[in-house]
C-alpha cells in the first residue's frame, strides 16, 4: 500500500492522474523563492522558457541574467554574484551544465563553497526525439564525486518545487536534475520533503518485504504501479524515493537491507556512477545484499519517443519485474 | 596626483615585495617566478596606492573586490598581502607546504582574505563580472570598484572572451580588468603559441574601454587607474606591457622562466641582484 503517513496522490493508479513536468514544478519553486528571499536571481544560457525559468523572470526581470549560450559563463557569473551574497539559480540543459563547464562548477562554486544551484533540465532518456546528444546521462556521477555538492532528483513536479525551495536556502552548492515530460503527480503539498531524508512510498499492508526497491526521479510512477501488481504475486516489496543523492540518507537504506535482504536500483542514468552505485557504497559499507540496476547499461542513447526508449535501455516494466525477481533468487 | 614621494616608497616597497618572492619560491622548491616578479610593481601599486582595503578588518563589507584570475602568479599576491598587513611576512616560508594557508593556488577555504580561489585559468574575468552584476543590481556600482587581474596566455581560453563579452555587453563600469601582457605563456611566447594581437582592437571591438600601460612606471601606471576609474558607460581593460622575470637580468624575457624556480645559488645571485636595487633607491 501507499504508506499512508505521507500523503501521496490518491489519484496515482488512475488512469487519469494528474500529469505535469518536473522542471514546471522547479519553475513554480523558483518563483515562491525569489519572493521569499529578495537576493535569489537567476541565470540562463538561452534556455529560459525551456527550462520554465520564465516563471521567475516575467516577475523579477531586473533579477535575471541571460548570458547567451555560454555555459561556461552561465556558473562562473553565478559564482561571482554568489560572492556578493546574491543566490543564483543558473538552468541550461544537464548536457551543456553540468555536462560542458564541470570544471568551472567545481573551481568556482564547490572549492569556493559558493550557494549556487546549477538546474540541469532534459536529464534520462525521456528527452526522446532529440537524441542521443541532448539525453543527459551521466550529471548524477559528474556532480555528486564533487565535495561540497549536493545533489537532488525529484521523482515530480511538486518534489521539484519543494527541493528548489529547500536548496534556496541551504547555503550550500546543490545540483538539481529536471526531466522534460510531463509525468504523473506523486506527491502532493502535503507530502514531506527534507534535505538528506528519503522516504518509503510504497509498503506492504502486513508484514516485512522481500525485495526493496530504490528509486529516483520520474521512473518512480512506474515502479509504483510494479509494486502493486507485484503484490497480486505475493512479492511483498519496499519502494524508497530516493531523492537526495547526496547528502545520501545511510540510515533508511541500511534499514531497508536489514528487512528485505535484497536491493533493487532504479535510475534513468548510467549505472555506472549513479544512484544505484551510491547505494552499493552504503550497502557495501554497512549490511551487504545482493543489489540488481536498472539504468543504462555504458551506452548513448538515440531517437524515440520516451516509452519506446525506456523499454530498449532496459527501465521498461518487465525489466524492473526481472530484477526483483532475480534479486529475490540472490537473497 | 602620485607624489614623487610616493613612488619612491613603492619602488622600494616592491624590491622588498621581488626579494620576498625570490626567498619564498626558493623554499617551496616549485612554482613561478618570472609572473610574480613581473608584476610586481602592478601589485605594489595597486595594495598600497589604489585598492580600497584594510588590512586590519579585511571582511570590511565595503571594500572594493580583488579577482586574481592567474592563481598561478599567487607569490607576488602573497608577498604583497604580507607586506600590506594581512599577514606576517615569515608566513611567507609556508607557501606550498604541508597545513599552509598559501596554497600552491589560491584557496580562500585555507586563507579567506582572498575573494576567489583560483589557479584554473579564464575563470577570473567572469566570477568579477558576477561581482559587478550583482553590485548594479543592489545599486552598489557607484560605491566601490570590482577589479581583476588576468594573464595573457589566459586569454586562450573561451571562458575569458565569454566573459569580455558579456561585461561589454552589460556596460559594466564598475569593472576594472587589468592583463599581465608580458607575451610569455609555459610552452613559448604567446604570439608563437596563440596569437592575441590586435588585443586592443580586439577588446574595442566588444565595447571595452582600452588603456596601454607600461607595467613598470608608478606614474603612468597610477593614471592608467584613475582614467579606468572615470570611465562612465563601459568596463576598462589596462593592458600592462610587463618584463617577465623584471627585477633580475637573467630571468627576464626568457619564457623558460615562466614555470620554474630558482635553486638556491640562482636565488642568492637574484637576492643580491635586487638588493644592490634597494641601495640605489
Amino acid at each position: 500500500m501507499l504508506n499512508p503517513k505521507l500523503k501521496l496522490n490518491p489519484k496515482i493508479f488512475n488512469a487519469d492522474v494528474e500529469q505535469m513536468s518536473i522542471r514546471k514544478g522547479f519553475g513554480q519553486g523558483l518563483l515562491l523563492a525569489g519572493e521569499i528571499d529578495k537576493n535569489v536571481v537567476a541565470l540562463c544560457a538561452d534556455l529560459v522558457e525551456s527550462t520554465q525559468m520564465n516563471i521567475f523572470t516575467e516577475k523579477f526581470p531586473e533579477r535575471f541574467v541571460e548570458v547567451g549560450v555560454a555555459e561556461q559563463n552561465l556558473v562562473t557569473i553565478a559564482s561571482g554574484m554568489a560572492a556578493m551574497g546574491k543566490v543564483p539559480f543558473c538552468s541550461s540543459y544537464a548536457m551543456f551544465s553540468p555536462g560542458r563547464n564541470w570544471e568551472q562548477i567545481r573551481t568556482t562554486i564547490a572549492y569556493n563553497d559558493r550557494p549556487v544551484k546549477i538546474i540541469g533540465s532534459h536529464t534520462g532518456i525521456s528527452v526522446g526525439p532529440d537524441g542521443g546528444t541532448h539525453q543527459a546521462l551521466e550529471d548524477l556521477a559528474l556532480m555528486r564525486v564533487m565535495p561540497n555538492m549536493e545533489v537532488f532528483s525529484p521523482c515530480d513536479a511538486i518534489e521539484a518545487k519543494k527541493i528548489t525551495l529547500a536548496i534556496a536556502k541551504s547555503g550550500k552548492p546543490a545540483y538539481l536534475r529536471l526531466a522534460r515530460e510531463k509525468t504523473p503527480v506523486i506527491t502532493t503539498e502535503e507530502t514531506p520533503f527534507e534535505i538528506g531524508k528519503a522516504e518509503i512510498y510504497w509498503m506492504p499492508d502486513i508484514g516485512m518485504a522481500q525485495v526493496g526497491i530504490i528509486v529516483t526521479g520520474d521512473l518512480m510512477h512506474r515502479v509504483l504501479m510494479i509494486a502493486k501488481e507485484l503484490e497480486t504475486e505475493n512479492i511483498k516489496i519496499k519502494v524508497l524515493n530516493l531523492a537526495t543523492i547526496k547528502p545520501i540518507d545511510v540510515k533508511i537504506i541500511t534499514e531497508l537491507a536489514k528487512e528485505t535482504k535484497a536491493i533493487v536500483t532504479v535510475e534513468e542514468h548510467q549505472v555506472m556512477g549513479g544512484m544505484g552505485s551510491a547505494v552499493a557504497e552504503v550497502l557495501a559499507q554497512n549490511f551487504p545484499v545482493p543489489v540488481e540496476f536498472i539504468g543504462i547499461q555504458d551506452k548513448f542513447g538515440q531517437s524515440g519517443t520516451p516509452e519506446e526508449l525506456v523499454e530498449h535501455y532496459g527501465m521498461g516494466k518487465n525489466a524492473i519485474k526481472e530484477a526483483v525477481k532475480k534479486v529475490l533468487k540472490r537473497r | 596626483m602620485i607624489t614623487d614621494k610616493k613612488i619612491l616608497e613603492l619602488e622600494k616597497k616592491a624590491n622588498d615585495i621581488r626579494k620576498s618572492i625570490i626567498e619564498m619560491l626558493v623554499e617551496a622548491g616549485s612554482g613561478h617566478t618570472a609572473g610574480p616578479l613581473g608584476m610586481a610593481d602592478v601589485f605594489t601599486l595597486f595594495y598600497f596606492h589604489i585598492l580600497k582595503h584594510d588590512a586590519k578588518n579585511p571582511s570590511w563589507e565595503d571594500r572594493d573586490r580583488f579577482v586574481l584570475s592567474n592563481g598561478h602568479i599567487c607569490p607576488v599576491l602573497y608577498a604583497t598581502m604580507a607586506h600590506a598587513g594581512y599577514f606576517p611576512v615569515e608566513e611567507l616560508k609556508t607557501l606550498r607546504k604541508f597545513g599552509t594557508r598559501l596554497q600552491g593556488h589560491p584557496h580562500r577555504e585555507y586563507l579567506p582574505y582572498v575573494e576567489t580561489s583560483s589557479g584554473p585559468l579564464g575563470l577570473g574575468l567572469s566570477q568579477a563580472v558576477g561581482m559587478a552584476l550583482a553590485d548594479r543590481m543592489d545599486k552598489k556600482d557607484g560605491e566601490r570598484f570590482i577589479y581583476c587581474f588576468t594573464s595573457d596566455g589566459e586569454h586562450d581560453e573561451g571562458n575569458t572572451w565569454e566573459a569580455i563579452m558579456l561585461a561589454g555587453k552589460n556596460k559594466l563600469r564598475n569593472l576594472i580588468a587589468v592583463v599581465d601582457r608580458n607575451n610569455i605563456q609555459i610552452d613559448g611566447f604567446t604570439e608563437n603559441i596563440m596569437p592575441l594581437e590586435p588585443l586592443p582592437e580586439k577588446y574595442r571591438a566588444f565595447n571595452w574601454h582600452v588603456i596601454e600601460v607600461s607595467g613598470h612606471d608608478f606614474r603612468a601606471l597610477d593614471e592608467a587607474f584613475v582614467e579606468a576609474q572615470s570611465i562612465y558607460e563601459k568596463p576598462t581593460i589596462i593592458i600592462s606591457h610587463n618584463i617577465p622575470g623584471k627585477g633580475v637580468k637573467e630571468f627576464e624575457r626568457d619564457y623558460k622562466w615562466h614555470g620554474k624556480v630558482p635553486n638556491k645559488e640562482e636565488g642568492k645571485m637574484a637576492l643580491a641582484e635586487l638588493e644592490k636595487n634597494s641601495f640605489r633607491n
